[in-house]
């Protein structure tokens, strides 16, 4: 019994300083902050209750957008290397495939509308800081043609598998012109050297964010970067909530690759241990009883 | 040369070369320990499985780690967690292993002192204990800067960086201890050297000085009682093995540890597999960068409350700047458990909850360590600077009031028989 | 009798020689880690100050060290003997680590004042400490002017001017 005792003592001592050290000390140096919004509700210049023509969009898009963009899954290829792009554009513009699956749509419509506020990167590219960012506002295109475009993009939206392999596509569409996964072998299309001149900012390596963020960490931040970090050259990339579960996942299995293999080792090896404990009290019982 | 008989069985032939028989007596046989113990006692048997398995773990390690300021960080999160077989469930039995075993070293010193099992000819155990947790701290230290993270970068960054407080060789000094103006890749590689192979070299004697200090001394007991060991051994021998105060080391004693270890082991891989980021910050998954601080800088949580005494003293005294007073406290902190045999004036071998005021004075003591932990690792603004002072000033007043409280308890003792 | 005094001197004489022996070899050890001559000839650094902004803090690197150069907007004051007047501009030249434990202290540009992380310290845009644990004011690294750029590492006269000041 009085072994149970100090045994109580030792653990609540334990128990009190790690809770200070551990969840409390990490919630006062990381203050909680409001969920991911995925409405992105903040954004209403285009009515998004509006219903898209997909016809009417593709003829928008070929006018306005193929200029820059490729549209690959649409039959029309980038009409420069990516080198070359970046050095005209600062960044590469993104080849649109992906855009109608891994985009919110009123995150999208607004985003023709206005690129700069819609990433909420305002200090980065205002008239004041000399910067423009490279593709212009549509704000003079009626609403119902920005939807069109959005129904367009969606129509031909490549699909992709819910595995690794879609994952790593998604996270190449959503992340893969600023940064490097180093882990995965993977270098950002824009070169290094020219999305520092245009962000003033090197993009991080991923390769172990999931580590050192953390994915609730990471599911604030990619939805809106500015409130966790305030300046940051990031922007608000605008994925809805299923890609940006796809980058995420992505993201856990190239930095944290053993994850599965960790957690069905450590059932079995706890459960090892029980039986071993087991198993010396009972040797431990016989042979005291000798003595006692 | 004496003459060699054939030897009848593989034993005997053993025995004749190494006299085997008579080691195993004295090592575990008939090595006596006394029956009236508690589980705290298994805790020196519990650390030297810990270091064992950090040995084991730490050569695995080794083998793919590159002690590289441009390769250290990928061989780490890369080629060991990712590419090794089971190399990450190395590093993790590594990190939480390193975490955990200053964990049941403080359980081991506290149970001593709780126990008075530093004085009348104990000194030596305790001296050697307490030059082990010394030789730790440095293992520990160097250790984290190994995965080149930016704790590991930091921590190392500001800890050498004490050393620039020393009156007149400490600029130079820290130069001397990082080998560059500022932690670089010569630090990186003669921590590696003094991780792998120094400390641990020096570790291995310490460990073997400290088994060895306790065999004239013997193990103290729960009630802290004194009697003849060589009667109580005898008595065992003689078959009143109930009647004996004493248990052989093996298998009585043994047995109970083995009890232990695997009860600890259950919490312990509970750790390893579910539980680690307390041993593995998250901010060492980003890599060293020199230009760029993390917003916040703490050490591995078994130095926060030397750390906290250390920068608990923020203002000025007497025309002597805090970060002097600060330096000043933290050597005071990191010398003044080794003379705990002398500050302690009571000749009273007794549980502490037997002593009238000394009781008090451990509990106190055990309160303002766990205080100062604590405020080590918050922020140190605002009010919190101001009980991070309190706790390193009633720390310092602790340790010079004890000489004065157990002179007063003896004395009371006395009058009152 | 002579015995025992020979003996005496030749254990005397070998045991100042194995002492010297050991004595060298520890210096020899503790030259070992002493930092390499190429660490030590490492460099200097130059920096072009013409065109910085007010009150944008620029950081250059000198010897693994970030140094913070700031440049003074038309209502800020010259502090005495720590101001660097390039030009026709004054400028704060300093080591951007903290004197406390050695963070890099972030500039508030709009507050203008410098403020450590770490332990809560603060400063004011010429490095002079205000608040919190550093026990000084930012270090001035050795500097030389050129021109429009500065030195780093290089000790000019106005550098020695300061220093003699102080």
């Amino acid at each position: 019994m009085k072994e149970f005792k100090i045994l109580a003592v030792i653990m609540a001592l334990v128990g009190i300083t790690y809770y200070g050290i551990e969840p409390y000390a990490h919630s006062v140096m990381h203050p909680e902050v409001a969920a991911a919004d995925f409405s992105f509700n903040d954004l209403h210049n285009v009515d998004t209750k509006l219903v898209g023509n997909v016809e009417n969009g593709k003829t928008l898009v070929e006018a306005n957008c193929i200029a820059c963009h490729a549209i690959d899954a649409a039959g029309h290829p980038a009409v420069m290397s990516n080198a070359d792009a970046a050095a005209s554009y600062g960044v590469v513009p993104p080849d649109l495939s992906h855009a109608g699956r891994i985009y919110d749509a009123n995150y999208l419509a607004n985003f023709i509308f206005d690129p700069v506020s819609a990433m909420h990167l305002q200090h980065k590219f205002s008239p004041d800081s000399g910067k423009t960012f490279p593709m212009p506002s549509y704000n003079w295109m009626a609403p119902q043609d920005i939807v069109d475009i959005v129904a367009y993009l969606k129509s031909v939206a490549v699909k992709v598998t819910d595995d690794k392999e879609g994952h790593k596509a998604t996270f190449e569409a959503a992340c893969g012109r600023c940064h490097n996964m180093k882990y995965a072998g993977f270098e950002a299309t824009t070169p290094v050297d020219v999305i520092k001149a245009h962000m003033g900012a090197t993009p991080p390596d991923l390769s172990q964010y999931i580590k050192s963020r953390g994915e609730h960490y990471l599911h604030s931040f990619i939805n809106d970067p500015q409130i966790l970090l305030h300046g940051t050259s990031m922007p608000r990339v605008g994925l809805n909530e299923k890609a940006q579960e796809d980058v995420i996942a992505y993201m856990e299995e190239i930095g944290d690759s053993k994850k599965a293999e960790r957690n069905s080792l450590g059932i079995w090896v706890m459960g090892y241990m029980v039986i071993f404990a087991f198993l010396a009290y009972l040797w431990k019982r016989k042979i005291w009883e000798e003595v006692h | 040369m004496a003459e060699f008989k054939k030897a009848g069985s593989m034993l005997e032939w053993f025995d004749q070369r190494l006299g085997v028989i008579n080691f195993t007596k004295v090592m575990m046989t008939e090595y006596w320990i006394p029956k009236n113990i508690n589980f705290l006692w298994a805790m020196g048997v519990l650390l030297t499985m810990l270091f064992t398995m950090l040995l084991v773990s730490g050569i695995f390690l080794l083998m793919y780690y590159k002690p590289d300021v441009n390769m250290a960080f990928d061989s780490v999160n890369y080629t060991i967690m990712q590419e090794v077989a089971y190399g990450w469930l190395f590093r993790h039995i590594h990190a939480v292993g390193a975490s955990v075993v200053f964990l049941i070293i403080y359980i081991h010193m506290f149970t001593g002192i709780y126990y008075g099992s530093y004085k009348k000819g104990r000194e030596m155990i305790w001296i050697s204990g307490m030059l082990l947790f010394m030789l730790f701290s440095a293992e520990g230290f160097s250790g984290y800067m190994l995965p080149w993270g930016q704790m590991s970068y930091w921590a190392a960054y500001v800890i050498t960086e004490i050393f620039g407080g020393i009156p007149f060789i400490g600029d130079e000094l820290v130069v001397w201890i990082r080998g560059n103006f500022y932690v670089a890749d010569a630090t990186l590689t003669r921590f590696f050297m003094l991780h792998v192979l120094l400390i641990p070299l020096a570790i291995l004697g310490a460990i073997v000085f400290h088994f060895y200090s306790l065999r004239f001394p013997h193990v103290n007991n729960e009630k802290g009682e004194f009697f003849d060991f060589e009667a109580e051994e005898k008595k065992y021998l003689a078959g009143d093995k109930k009647g004996s105060k004493v248990i052989p080391f093996w298998p009585v004693f043994l047995s109970k540890d083995v009890f232990v270890m695997g009860v600890f082991l259950i919490f312990f891989f509970y750790l390893v597999f579910f539980h680690y980021s307390f041993a593995m910050d998250p901010i060492n998954f980003d890599k060293a960068d020199g230009l760029k601080t993390p917003a916040h800088i703490y050490p591995e949580w078994y130095f926060l409350w030397s750390y906290e005494v250390l920068r608990g003293w923020f203002f000025e005294i007497a025309g002597i700047s805090g970060k002097s007073l600060g330096l000043m406290a933290f050597g005071f902190a990191n010398v003044i458990f080794l003379l705990i045999p002398w500050l302690d004036r009571s000749p009273l071998v007794k549980p502490a909850n037997q002593r009238p005021m000394f009781k008090y004075w451990f509990w106190l003591m055990i309160a303002d360590l766990m205080v100062l932990t604590e405020f080590g690792k918050l922020p140190p603004t605002g009010p919190n600077a101001w009980v991070g002072f309190g706790a390193s000033l009633t720390f310092l007043v602790l340790f010079l009031s004890l000489p004065i409280i157990t002179k007063m308890e003896s004395k009371k003792k006395a009058g009152g028989k | 009798m002579m015995d025992e005094s020979r003996r005496g001197f030749i254990g005397k004489a070998f045991g100042a020689v194995a002492a010297a022996g050991g004595v060298a070899s520890l210096i020899a050890m503790k030259k070992t880690w002493d930092p390499l001559p190429s660490v030590m000839s490492a460099g200097y650094t130059t920096v072009d100050v013409s065109g910085l902004e007010a009150n944008k803090l620029q950081i250059s690197v000198w010897r693994g060290k970030p140094v913070f150069i700031l440049k003074y907007t038309e209502d800020m004051k010259p502090t005495d003997g720590r101001s660097v007047k390039v030009g026709d501009h004054y400028y704060a030249v300093m080591i951007g680590l903290c004197t406390h434990l050695g963070c890099i202290p972030g500039y508030e540009e709009d507050k203008k004042m410098f403020k450590c992380a770490c332990h809560g310290g603060e400063y004011s845009p010429d490095g002079v400490n205000t608040f919190g644990p550093p026990p000084r004011p930012l270090d001035i690294p050795p500097f030389k002017i050129d021109g429009q750029t500065l030195v780093l590492g290089e000790e000019g006269p106005e550098y020695k001017k300061m220093t003699a000041k102080a």
